[in-house]
């Protein structure tokens, strides 16, 4: 086994929602959501909330949009998911993505449809950081960026380089930096997460309580 | 350095800075519910830890309970799973719960002001976005998702990049009729519903000062459709005065003392913030929203935008809102008919929301094509509805007066509005199918709800005020 791959088998069995990627990379088709202001009420409705564990939210994903007269049962022919040239684990989204409710089962809904990263111009605060803490990365790209993304045919492939912190539209080549925390970044590359960390400060917490006294 | 209010009280709460510009947050007191909890009692059973600080934590029952018959068992059984559960996890860690039957039930958001929880200076969280509330009384106070609901049970603190701040300075006389969920529609409707991502936000200015509490938790409320990290309003003498007595409000001593730290508690005068609004309260009027989203509101008497006057990048979306909504563009709102009123959720389910109902529709009677559910906010609130005889005014009107619980904001439980159906609602979103898949939401305040009961239509809450 080679270093790399050594590496990356320790960052998958850490990482228990499968590793973010070959070396920090996901590449492939996306999805291309081209609505503003998704919240989190049509990402899950809340009447599927009722779970006391993190799984199967996928199946109930923007459900109210998937299907005709919110019936769950005839699909809507026109919307995205339901075109299967459409696919893959990069989603599009317009502005404002994941604004509303706090509700954790948004990120959780779209981690177990498949989902690795979402893409869009703008993040509501709570999503983009409900999104992180389930490796999910939210990548955010100009208005101007996100509409050539919007322009490519459903056959067009992306790039997101995490470790580099560049998404590129591979047919073009037309590649952008993205934002993210150093932390953050660590701790989505190698599996970490903000409890292990945290518990790692528990005398310092403990320091800062009495401190307040 | 001068500093704002959001900066005095996140710095006395930052245990550590990290790079990347996190801060790890140190959080007084935690409130949870049964539907953003579970999962995170499983992490902490799963990684084999217990929770750190259980006497922080308040628990209670609002999201998915029923709000008639709550002293029989629940019928829904997802739904009855999830409070078991909190029972359960609440017994199991030593955690204080306010469940179904209890004195103390009910929102959340209610109950940790009525209480006298919510207090000035402290940092509050929930795994519930409008936790945004408790700002009204100069405390940060923000919405966590579960794996952060996790991270408190562990260890008492949340990871957090710091927001920006805004002020929102409110000055002037508000009109007749206009209340303070006018106000946060107003505002809503000139920055839009992402105007304050990234953002803590303070109100601040002489329409603001001049509110009550509970009409200040109403603004403050919403600042999270804003998008922002959390609403804030520096405390003064009313503030001191509400909390004061309450069951958890220090007492004696303890409140000199209290009161001596909270009285420092307000932005510098030569603070800056990065950004800053101003409006004049003449210029709001009763509010109703048309869209999908709480951005898209208009006043009562003005017409539906048309297209032409939207911004390019946001036509689409506003020719989605107004199709879901069966509106057409350009349209007068006064007059649409309305098949049910919502008063209730944790924006407007306060005593003095229904108080303000009650004064309205006293000696009237509910059109015969409108169904109307007031929900109180929590049981103490509806104690208080019955004590003061506001419950017969309800019934005599015609109005269901049910138990307290989240009910119908976001249809949860079996408070459902069906699919095509108006609902002039005092909650605070009006997404596609949040309260119930199909249903058409048009936010507004208590006043102008009261007004929809009694003529079954969108109605200007003054003239009908006047003529009767």
């Amino acid at each position: 086994m080679s270093e790399i791959n050594k590496q990356q088998s320790i960052k998958d069995q850490n990482y228990p929602l499968g590793g973010w990627g070959s070396h920090g990379i996901v590449r492939g088709l996306f999805v291309p959501l081209n609505i503003e202001n998704v919240d989190t009420d049509q990402i899950i409705p809340a009447r599927f909330l009722k779970g006391t564990t993190k799984d199967g939210f996928g199946k109930n994903l923007f459900i109210d949009w998937r299907y005709i007269n919110n019936d769950e049962q005839q699909p809507k022919p026109d919307f995205v998911l339901n075109q299967p040239q459409y696919k893959g684990q990069i989603l599009v989204a317009g502005k404002n993505f994941g604004c509303g409710s706090s509700r954790e089962h948004a990120a959780w809904a779209l981690t177990d449809a498949g989902f690795k990263v979402v893409v869009s111009s703008f993040f509501a605060d709570i999503f983009k950081n409900n999104a992180l803490n389930n490796g999910l990365l939210p990548v955010v790209v100009s208005d101007e960026f996100l509409q050539r993304i919007f322009d490519q045919d459903y056959d067009a492939a992306l790039t997101v380089d995490l470790e580099n912190q560049t998404l590129t539209i591979d047919n073009t080549n037309e590649a952008v930096a993205f934002e993210i925390n150093s932390y953050k970044k660590t701790c989505l590359l190698n599996g970490y997460d903000d409890i292990d960390f945290l518990l790692g400060m528990k005398e310092e917490i403990e320091r800062f309580e009495m401190n307040r006294m | 350095m001068a500093k704002t209010l959001f900066d005095k009280i996140w710095d006395a709460h930052t245990v550590k800075e990290i790079n990347g510009g996190i801060s790890v947050l140190y959080i007084d007191k935690h409130l949870i519910h049964e539907v953003t909890s579970p999962q995170a009692f499983k992490g902490i059973k799963n990684r084999g830890i217990p929770v750190f600080r259980p006497k922080q934590i308040i628990a209670t029952a609002d999201h998915n309970v029923p709000t008639v018959n709550q002293h029989l068992p629940i019928q829904d059984e997802l739904g009855k799973k999830q409070v078991d559960a909190l029972m359960e996890n609440c017994k199991n860690h030593h955690i204080e719960l306010y469940g179904l039957g209890h004195p103390y039930q009910g929102i959340v958001h209610v109950i940790g002001p009525e209480l006298g929880i919510t207090q000035p200076g402290i940092t509050i969280v929930c795994g519930d976005s409008h936790t945004s509330t408790h700002g009204a009384f100069g405390c940060i106070a923000f919405g966590i998702g579960t794996s952060e609901v996790e991270m408190v049970f562990a260890t008492q603190c949340v990871m957090q990049s710091k927001p920006k701040t805004m002020r929102i300075n409110v000055n002037g006389v508000l009109g007749d009729g206009v209340v303070s969920k006018d106000i946060v529609l107003y505002i809503l409707a000139q920055i839009t519903a992402s105007g304050a991502t990234g953002y803590a936000v303070e109100f601040a200015g002489s329409t603001i000062s001049n509110l009550t509490m509970e009409a200040r938790m109403t603004v403050c409320n919403m600042s999270i459709e804003m998008g922002a990290r959390c609403g804030l309003i520096a405390p003064d003498e009313t503030t001191f005065d509400y909390i004061k007595g309450r069951q958890f409000a220090p007492a004696n001593e303890l409140w000199d003392a209290s009161l001596a730290k909270w009285k420092i508690l307000s932005s510098d005068d030569d603070s800056t913030f990065d950004s800053e609004i101003f409006i004049n309260a003449e210029d709001i009027s009763p509010m109703i929203t048309y869209g999908t989203n709480p951005g898209m509101g208009i006043p009562i008497n003005a017409f539906i935008p048309t297209i032409a006057c939207i911004a390019d990048s946001d036509k689409a979306g506003f020719s989605k809102a107004l199709a879901y909504m069966g509106f057409e563009e350009g349209k007068k709102i006064a007059g649409q008919k309305i098949d049910y009123v919502f008063i209730g959720s944790c924006t407007n389910s306060r005593i003095e929301d229904l108080r303000m109902v009650a004064g309205y529709v006293k000696g009237k009677t509910k059109s015969a094509d409108v169904e109307v559910w007031i929900v109180p906010g929590s049981k103490q609130v509806e104690k208080q509805a019955i004590e003061e005889g506001i419950d017969k005014i309800f019934i005599e009107a015609g109005f269901q007066l049910r138990q307290p619980g989240c009910s119908a904001c976001l249809g949860m439980n079996e408070d459902k509005i069906p699919a095509g159906k108006y609902c002039i609602s005092t909650s605070n979103r009006n997404f596609e199918g949040r309260q119930g898949a199909g249903a058409r939401t048009l936010l507004a305040s208590p006043l102008t709800a009261a007004a929809a009961a009694i003529t079954g239509h969108v109605a200007f809450p003054f003239y009908l005020e006047r003529g009767a």
